[in-house]
């Protein structure tokens, strides 16, 4: 890993113009798909889990295409951090809301209360909600696997 | 002691693989695991909850509690690792 920390600060910008060229046309439509196989969890194989790993892919990518740095333009740690917590937050703030709201803990059913919709609506849409709060989570927590472990922490430069 | 390891090791190996010869019949429809829940999630899980892929609706509904803490198990793995390696330039 030393080696290739090394190599990697001779050519900050990445060794190849066709990767390079390549993750660039390539990563918005990864990020693309990702957010395609978060939506469409419902009507085909996919969900939240599926759907971060493919987003945090993408950063993933551009850090060994490009560098660490080009990764972390793209997506800053403050906000990667910030949505990771997010999506925790909204899978156990729908729980805790919709027992609040006189229900159990994740009956969505109970949401109701808030916005009047038939109750299978309601399970429909709950699950999207959760389902978006794993895809932020995961997402974040890959790219920030990725970086801490690939800089060795210190977000100087990464393989 | 890595000759009782060893041995150990083999006897519950043999218990587990004498065990396997009772399991029911791989997509048997009359197993426990098949005739308990399974045919109502398959029957009323889109009447119930307006998904059509059943996985999504299991994973996300029926058993959010458990997906609630796969999440927080992938959380506090990236927490971890955050907390013991990131460090600032100093």
């Amino acid at each position: 890993m030393k080696e290739l920390q090394e190599r990697a600060a001779l050519n900050p910008e990445g060794d190849s113009l066709i990767i390079r060229t390549a993750v660039r046309l390539l990563v918005p439509f990864i990020q693309l798909y990702g957010l395609y196989v978060i939506v469409h969890g419902h009507y085909s194989p996919g969900g939240g889990f599926q759907g971060g790993v493919v987003l945090g892919a993408s950063f993933i990518m551009l850090a060994l295409a490009y560098d660490l740095k080009t990764s972390l333009r793209h997506m800053s740690e403050r906000v990667n951090v910030l949505l990771g917590n997010l999506g925790v937050l909204i899978y156990v703030g729908i729980g805790v809301l919709c027992a609040l709201l006189g229900g159990l803990f994740l009956d969505y059913a109970a949401l109701a209360r808030l916005i009047p919709m038939a109750a299978e609506e309601w399970h429909s849409l709950g699950i999207f909600l959760v389902e978006l709060g794993v895809g932020l989570a995961v997402m974040s927590i890959m790219a920030s696997l990725f970086w801490d472990l690939a800089s060795g922490g210190d977000m100087e430069e990464g393989l | 002691m890595k000759t009782f390891a060893f041995l150990a090791t083999l006897a519950t190996g043999i218990v587990l693989l004498y065990g396997t010869g009772d399991f029911a019949p791989w997509g048997d429809p009359a197993s426990p695991a098949n005739s308990h829940v399974s045919p109502v999630y398959i029957e009323e899980a889109v009447a119930e909850t307006h998904v059509p892929n059943l996985v999504t609706a299991i994973l996300g509904d029926y058993r959010g509690y458990d997906t609630m803490f796969e999440t927080v198990v992938i959380y506090c793995a990236g927490l971890a690792v955050v907390s013991v390696l990131r460090r600032s330039r100093s």
